[in-house]
């Protein structure tokens, strides 16, 4: 799929892909995508075995578009994204254990058990959240961008919403701050056709051209093949480009599927198998880089069976840790609710 | 080594089901993501997806068998390379995934677990030192901009937005002076867009700027209430301590004068409720100026309810730049020994022209502005009704789930035998208010009410 630009503004020109990218960082975006699926895969299980609970919301499918935006950030950059966050997560470094654990609501997760699946957070990592209330996260992630210009950082914000977000009334309150006061905000959204159950053609007007949802505001846009790993980290470039320029907002529509249900207990009757199945033949993003890999001659099948071997390991490492790890001490349930003044 | 394939569960509450039928036969092979059997519980049918990769050596419970327990083998998956002998050497149990392909509610809900309802322990609070200095005649009005110049120069993460804030110097002129001391980097006109700037303040919090966020008035913070609960209140809980919102949400709050329903709420017992807040309502402008000051040095994120009525009224304020009053800690503004009258904001005033005519009458009033509703000063309360043996709350807002039925219920359970008569609770009536300037006055707690009620748990008539 080309990328399509929306013309509010001149687009910026055109690079290829596959233009910087080397054998070194193709294998670590086929290692972090990997990361990603079995780690979510093992995640689905464990939810499965009653380990896991409440919501869950898994990212297989859609790993290219956090890596790929991932890989052309810099370290003072800050990300945040809605309650389907475990891969972001993944992709900014966070420790597997620590989420996972996190899953499991064990003391050793990230917010020690007391915030679950949805709601993480790593200042370290620059990772602001794991928010719950679909589009919420969208003026924070604006604010935060706000807080790079007041601090003279020189860094961008990125905030992820889905297309089922795109239609809260908040996104369009952020789009006109961020546009009016040329915040550093470059704002992904990954359209992976279902808002829950329903599909963007049946919640979204002009549904196959999302990315001019900020048109109305002079933000640029443009469509990504989402998919497409070396696509994603091409255009995130340009768009983090112009929001680190000090030109403003970027919006970005990645055209992405999710393969597995809303969350755990999403019965799925709104598309077909074959619908599923097709993407995955078709499309599959870890797949497809693996066969550029093979290709290129970056790596034999014996190097990627090292791969797998090696995040299978760290994932199931993960796994024993989210079990073994304490549940928070019943102490822990007073703590956490105000600083000390 | 072979792995185990374990009966899996469709959600944290089923501990059974019917394995249905297996759609791969002993010695097929599998791959990553192929269905291999589907289950039935009595909500849904769903599918059992491989996610190792090799053969099928031995299903262990057949299809159609009724009442499977969860996490029961029910198969062995052997790896590449290992054949049928292998199966003796089962490694410890790997779940397999699930994918749902029927109705399912979203959620299962856990049985609840009993909880105390007193919480966490209160923190004793010291009051403000006693001021002996010198002090200015100044409004509440004037108070406030000071409080906010004096912190804007004293810390250059803190900074204003809002409707109208900068270059009309406020709706209510709180903000007079401010743009042109601070400049149009931290003094921020915002577009009428309070679901979207409450959010942006807070994520601005969140990276560790000092956010003061006026609120035109706090009716129109209903639209931002999703933030202000959602996004400020709870992620340090969520977050385990580590993302803190340190933002005051400011704005005047309560009845004004003939603006109707929508312009005319208290919206103190809504931002009381929730743990992760710390809600503030000053009467006199000594104390708006050095509650405003402390709310933003807070770490927490701070509601500070104002009242328009009283921006015009002017109070002795020391003359210094460092005077802080501390959140948590409420006043004795008028001893007394007959009656306690505990309440804050406008209806002080209230609370006090009804003491002074209570003591014509021979009935010593002791008046408690609260100052901060949360944390809320439980012990100047209890004090104060071990002493007087009665109590009447005041406020403006709705007596449903009000402030007074919390006071009510608290001063019930820790001093029941200290009181001589029944609580009363002096509240806006339960109708939203009224336009006409009669109808208006009737909706609304006078001096008359407190007096009214004072006399009743003094039973005198």
């Amino acid at each position: 799929m080309a990328t399509k630009k929306t013309p509010t503004k001149r687009a910026p020109k055109k690079r290829t892909a596959s233009s910087d990218v080397t054998n070194e960082q193709l294998l670590e975006f086929y290692r972090e995508m990997l990361l990603i699926r079995r780690f979510e895969e093992k995640a689905g299980q464990m939810y499965g075995m009653g380990l896991i609970g409440g919501f869950c919301h898994l990212y297989i499918g859609q790993e290219a578009v956090v890596v790929g935006m991932q890989s052309a950030l810099e370290e003072r950059d800050t990300i945040l994204t809605s309650y389907r966050d475990h891969g972001h997560m993944l992709a900014c470094g966070m420790d597997p254990d620590g989420v996972m654990a996190e899953l499991t609501g064990r003391s050793g997760g990230y917010s020690k058990g007391k915030g679950g699946s949805m709601h993480m957070f790593s200042e370290e990592k620059g990772f602001y959240g794991g928010h719950g209330i679909v589009g919420a996260q969208v003026p924070i992630g604006t604010g935060i961008a706000f807080a790079h210009k007041y601090l003279e950082e020189n860094a961008v914000n990125v905030a992820y919403l889905g297309d089922g977000a795109l239609n809260q009334g908040q996104v369009y309150e952020s789009f006109n701050m961020a546009s009016l006061w040329e915040l550093p905000v470059v704002y992904v959204i990954e359209n992976n056709s279902y808002a829950m159950g329903t599909s963007t053609a049946r919640s979204s007007a002009n549904s196959t051209e999302l990315y001019h949802r900020g048109a109305a505001y002079g933000i640029p846009g443009m469509q990504v093949d989402g998919m497409d790993v070396i696509a994603v980290r091409e255009a995130a470039k340009i768009a983090v480009e112009h929001a680190r320029s000090g030109k403003g907002p970027y919006i970005m529509e990645m055209m992405t599927y999710r393969y597995r249900g809303h969350s755990m207990s999403d019965p799925a009757k709104y598309r077909s198998k074959e619908e599923v199945q097709k993407v995955r033949e078709e499309r599959d993003p870890i797949e497809r880089l693996r066969a550029v890999m093979l290709k290129k001659k970056v790596i034999d099948e014996a190097g990627m069976k090292q791969i797998d071997k090696d995040v299978k390991a760290v994932v199931s490492k993960s796994a024993e840790f989210a079990q073994s790890s304490p549940e928070p001490d019943p102490s822990e349930l007073y703590t956490d609710v105000y600083a000390d003044a | 080594m072979p792995i185990e394939i374990l009966m899996p569960a469709l959600s944290p509450t089923m501990t059974e089901g019917k394995l249905a039928q297996w759609l791969k036969n002993e010695g097929d092979s599998v791959s990553s993501g192929d269905i291999l059997a589907e289950i039935e519980t009595d909500k849904a049918t769903m599918e059992v997806e491989a996610v190792e990769e090799g053969i099928l050596g031995k299903i262990l419970i057949a299809g159609d068998t009724d009442n499977v327990a969860v996490n029961t083998p029910i198969a062995i998956l052997l790896e590449e390379g290992e054949t049928e002998a292998d199966l003796a050497n089962v490694s410890s149990s790997v779940p397999n995934s699930v994918a749902v392909t029927d109705t399912v509610a979203e959620s299962s809900t856990p049985a609840p677990t009993p909880v105390s309802v007193s919480g966490p322990a209160v923190e004793f609070v010291a009051p403000e030192s006693e001021w002996d200095g010198p002090v200015v005649k100044t409004t509440v009005r004037e108070a406030l901009r000071d409080a906010m110049a004096e912190e804007m120069r004293r810390n250059k993460k803190v900074f204003l937005m809002g409707e109208e804030v900068a270059q009309y110097q406020g709706a209510y002129k709180i903000s007079q002076g401010l743009l042109d001391e601070f400049g149009a980097k931290r003094v921020i006109d915002t577009p009428i867009t309070e679901h979207g700037f409450a959010g942006l303040g807070v994520g601005a919090a969140f990276y560790g700027l000092n956010p003061i966020v006026e609120f035109m008035t706090f009716n129109f913070a209903m639209q931002a209430i999703d933030h202000i609960i959602n996004s400020a209140a709870k992620t340090r809980y969520m977050s385990g301590g580590q993302v803190s919102s340190p933002i005051v949400f400011r704005g005047p709050n309560g009845v004004a004068s003939r603006v109707g329903a929508q312009h005319s709420q208290c919206y103190a017992s809504w931002y009381a409720h929730c743990p992760g807040l710390k809600v503030v309502s000053p009467y006199s402008a000594a104390d708006a100026k050095g509650l405003l000051k402390s709310a933003i040095r807070d770490p927490n994120p701070v509601i500070f309810l104002e009242n328009e009525l009283m921006y015009g009224t002017s109070f002795d304020v020391p003359d210094t730049d460092d005077w802080t009053v501390p959140i948590g800690k409420a006043k004795v503004v008028r001893p007394g020994t007959d009656v306690t009258i505990v309440t804050f904001s406008l209806m002080v005033g209230k609370a006090l022209d009804a003491a002074e005519e209570l003591a014509k009458e021979g009935i010593s009033a002791e008046v408690i502005d609260l100052r901060t509703i949360r944390p809320l000063d439980t012990e100047t309360i209890l004090t104060s009704v071990r002493k007087t043996n009665r109590l009447v709350t005041v406020e403006e807002g709705w007596a449903f789930s009000g402030i007074g039925s919390e006071i009510s219920a608290m001063v019930m359970e820790q001093a029941f035998d200290y009181l001589d008569a029944p609580v009363k609770r002096v509240a806006g009536v339960d109708v939203p208010l009224p336009y006409a300037a009669n109808l208006e006055q009737l909706a609304l707690p006078q001096s008359s009410h407190i007096i009214t009620s004072a006399k009743e748990v003094c039973y005198r008539s």
